[in-house]
């Protein structure tokens, strides 16, 4: 996924190998991480899709199922990973990822510790914000959810940027051996604030800290907690509104022939100027955009903050 | 984890600043937020004074500093927050909040309640009070501070503190710091682009090291420097591609503290040189006329930000390294060959479709990009139009929102006040079209 390798770029012009992960696309929200294997296929409601079909084509190309129908072969990003990952804990999603990596200051060559790992959906971002030469050291208390992470740094090629401890943070903190060394700490736990003081001897001077809560009463204690040596409390809710576009006639309401109140909406988004076309042909179609209906209401608040300088 | 191989080797995150280094300085917890380069001869003005910036200079990023009186006249000094305050503080308002039984009841507005007169106040200063005596002699002489309630009497306090002992934060400029700023002062320089529309931009369009990022940047080199912040030192490529014969101006670049490696990594070429492969030798020996980015942008770009820091010109000249050169053959070459790997736009006042149907083509395929826009319409007719060219997929207009809130002991509320508009997003990611044939 990412290029740690300077002497290359990180190109998408290659052609797919055996042994890629790819991203199969079938349409924005259904998608599937595969890791393309010279035997192997791909079964799905458009048919039987061969591996060995892919190898040496372009990535985001379009390939054929044996029936006849087809899906797009994308290269791994981590906003794609995001939608793909099997979820073992609850993920955060793109508008909180990157809201946070800007607002911590995460640049090439940070140091960020993170707990907990969970599905590893924000890992990867951060892994991509700290290339070449930085890292990422990331700790769960679950034994094997750190173990399943693990694996996936591995097939998103991830894993020389990031390492998964297996540690309480919460309990234990964080170890003392990066006392004084981070960039950044990001905490998503139940309890933060028992982190805190840990991630406060973690960080560098005028570091940047954030914790991600679901619940207001999480961050209330949060907030109490990082008082005593921490500035620039800010708190912060972030959502997205996506919006869908059709092509269609809008009526201009002069007379009663184009006025259909009890047209049925059309199920399909993008697709109704199949329907335009049988309208009054005398005003043109036009493009209209309206926000999609459901949404995500509430992840969670995120709280930043940074060390204080105090020498 | 061996120990031995930890540490961070982040050279674009300096802790202390330098002498020439380009600042942030947040007056007034954030009342006033004034861009400046550290030099000898550098002033701040503060109320009526101008006060030399020359006491930041080797201090860490995130220090404060407060106007003190010294020998030498009153002159901008380093304070250290103790740690003890902000406990003391915790414990008092929390407790002492929770079961606040005074009210405005016996509060009267007739302008009674302050017996100190500014003639005292004066005095006071001239002989050389410090502003926390002041205050404390105010808060002795309010007639009514005893029966404020404890959040109005803090409020007071923060209040009177922000006139008569004011402090400064010296920040580090970076992205967020940077469009933060911009937005709050002037909005309509960086198209009202927020900075959660910004982060969204950036991690949209797959922005990494080893990457080679196509860029509109017609929002004041703000997305140019946030891009260029995350390629890191010495990898990948940021290029400005513009429409007609002068490139747009990126002055916000120098706000960033670049170095030179990755400030070479940001350059420019017209878009026609991008497209065109047989034009590209004709373009780029022809432009004798053209002139660099940054002799165009010297005379206006000091006090982009704010107009009263004062700084003295000549020390910034040889100082900063150069950014926007024109891009070398070679990287068009090889852009042509293998195409950029992603695309971000940020014209406001541009048509987004005009724009995308020239750039998509150059970028490798598979390749996210992202466009921002403050309009809605022109998004949903590029998106549709691509759609309708089978020219992307994973296509989605967004908008953020973003909502900050003020957390207390038992006063935890969403701001009154926020932005209600961060722009919008366009993403999507370029398909393989048999109509092309790159490969």
């Amino acid at each position: 996924m990412l290029c740690s390798d300077g002497t290359k770029k990180l190109s998408f012009g290659g052609s797919i190998k055996d042994g890629d992960l790819v991203i199969v696309y079938e349409k924005r929200d259904v998608m599937k991480a595969v890791k393309v294997s010279e035997t192997s296929v791909l079964q799905n409601r458009f048919g039987v899709f061969k591996h060995s079909d892919w190898i040496g084509k372009p990535f985001g190309s379009k390939v054929l199922s044996n029936k006849g129908g087809f899906v797009y072969l994308l290269a791994p990003t981590p906003e794609l990973w995001t939608l793909v990952l099997s979820h073992r804990t609850q993920i955060l999603y793109i508008a909180d990822i990157s809201f946070l990596i800007t607002y911590l200051e995460i640049v090439p060559g940070s140091l960020v510790l993170e707990s907990g790992t969970g599905s590893g959906s924000l890992t990867t971002s951060l892994a991509r914000a700290v290339a070449p030469t930085g890292h990422v050291y990331t700790f769960d208390f679950h034994q094997q959810r750190a173990a399943s992470a693990r694996e996936d740094f591995q097939s998103t090629g991830v894993d020389s940027l990031v390492t998964v401890g297996v540690r309480d943070i919460q309990g234990e903190g964080f170890p003392d051996e990066y006392s004084g060394l981070a960039d950044s700490v990001f905490l998503d736990l139940p309890q933060p604030w028992l982190a805190i003081p840990s991630a406060g001897k973690m960080l560098k001077q005028d570091g940047t800290l954030c914790s991600f809560s679901p619940c207001i009463e999480q961050v209330q204690r949060t907030c109490e907690a990082l008082k005593s040596n921490f500035r620039d409390i800010r708190t912060f809710e972030v959502l997205l509104r996506t919006f869908e576009v059709h092509e269609g006639k809008i009526d201009s309401c002069q007379g009663d022939e184009g006025l259909s109140v009890g047209s049925p909406p059309c199920k399909r988004r993008h697709r109704s100027s199949e329907g335009s076309t049988k309208q009054d042909s005398s005003s043109s179609p036009t493009i209209k955009v309206r926000p999609c209906s459901d949404a995500r209401g509430h992840t969670g608040y995120l709280t930043f903050s940074r060390l204080q300088c105090l020498s | 984890m061996s120990p031995n191989s930890i540490q961070s080797n982040s050279i674009q995150n300096p802790r202390v600043t330098w002498e020439g280094c380009s600042v942030l300085l947040d007056i007034n917890d954030g009342d006033r937020l004034v861009f400046a380069r550290l030099t000898a001869g550098s002033t701040v003005k503060i109320g009526k004074k101008n006060f030399s910036l020359r006491p930041l200079i080797g201090c860490p990023f995130g220090s404060s500093f407060q106007i003190e009186n010294r020998t030498e006249g009153l002159c901008l000094c380093r304070f250290v927050p103790s740690t003890e305050e902000g406990n003391n503080d915790q414990e008092k308002g929390g407790c002492q909040i929770m079961d606040e039984c005074r009210d405005n009841r016996a509060i009267v507005d007739n302008n009674e309640a302050q017996t100190l007169t500014s003639e005292d106040i004066d005095e006071m200063r001239r002989q050389g009070v410090k502003g926390d005596e002041i205050i404390e002699a105010l808060i002795a002489n309010s007639a009514t501070y005893e029966k404020k309630t404890a959040f109005s009497q803090e409020k007071y306090r923060i209040k009177k503190q922000k006139k008569y002992a004011p402090r400064v934060l010296l920040r580090r400029p970076s992205a967020r710091s940077i469009c933060e700023a911009y937005f709050k002062k002037y909005p309509h320089r960086i198209g009202f682009l927020r900075v959660d529309a910004l982060s969204l931009l950036l991690s949209l369009a797959n922005v990494t090291a080893n990457s080679d990022i196509l860029l509109v940047d017609m929002v004041g080199g703000l997305l140019t420097g946030a891009v260029a912040e995350r390629l890191g030192a010495g990898t990948g490529y940021v290029c400005n591609t513009y429409l007609g014969s002068s490139p747009y101006p990126v002055d916000m670049v120098r706000t960033f503290n670049f170095d030179n490696e990755i400030c070479q990594r940001i350059v420019r070429a017209p878009l026609r040189t991008s497209e065109k492969p047989d034009a590209c030798n004709a373009e780029l020996n022809g432009q004798t006329s053209s002139i660099s980015m940054e002799e165009m942008s010297l005379p206006s770009n000091h006090e982009a930000a704010d107009s009263e820091t004062t700084v003295s010109p000549q020390s910034k000249m040889g100082k900063t390294p150069k950014a926007g050169e024109k891009a070398s053959e070679e990287a068009i070459k090889s852009w042509k060959e293998n195409g950029f790997s992603s695309l971000i736009i940020a014209a406001p006042d541009a048509d987004a479709w005009s724009l995308a149907k020239d750039l998509l083509p150059l970028l490798s395929y598979s390749a996210p990009f992202a466009i921002y826009h403050q309009y809605l319409q022109p998004l949903a007719t590029c998106m549709h139009n691509l759609q309708q060219g089978k020219m992307a997929i994973g296509l989605q207009i967004s908008e953020p929102w973003l909502r900050e809130y003020q957390v207390l002991p038992s006063r935890t509320h969403p701001l009154m006040q926020m932005s209600a508009f961060g722009g919008y997003i366009l993403s999507g990611t370029k398909i393989c079209s048999s109509s092309e044939s790159r490969f």
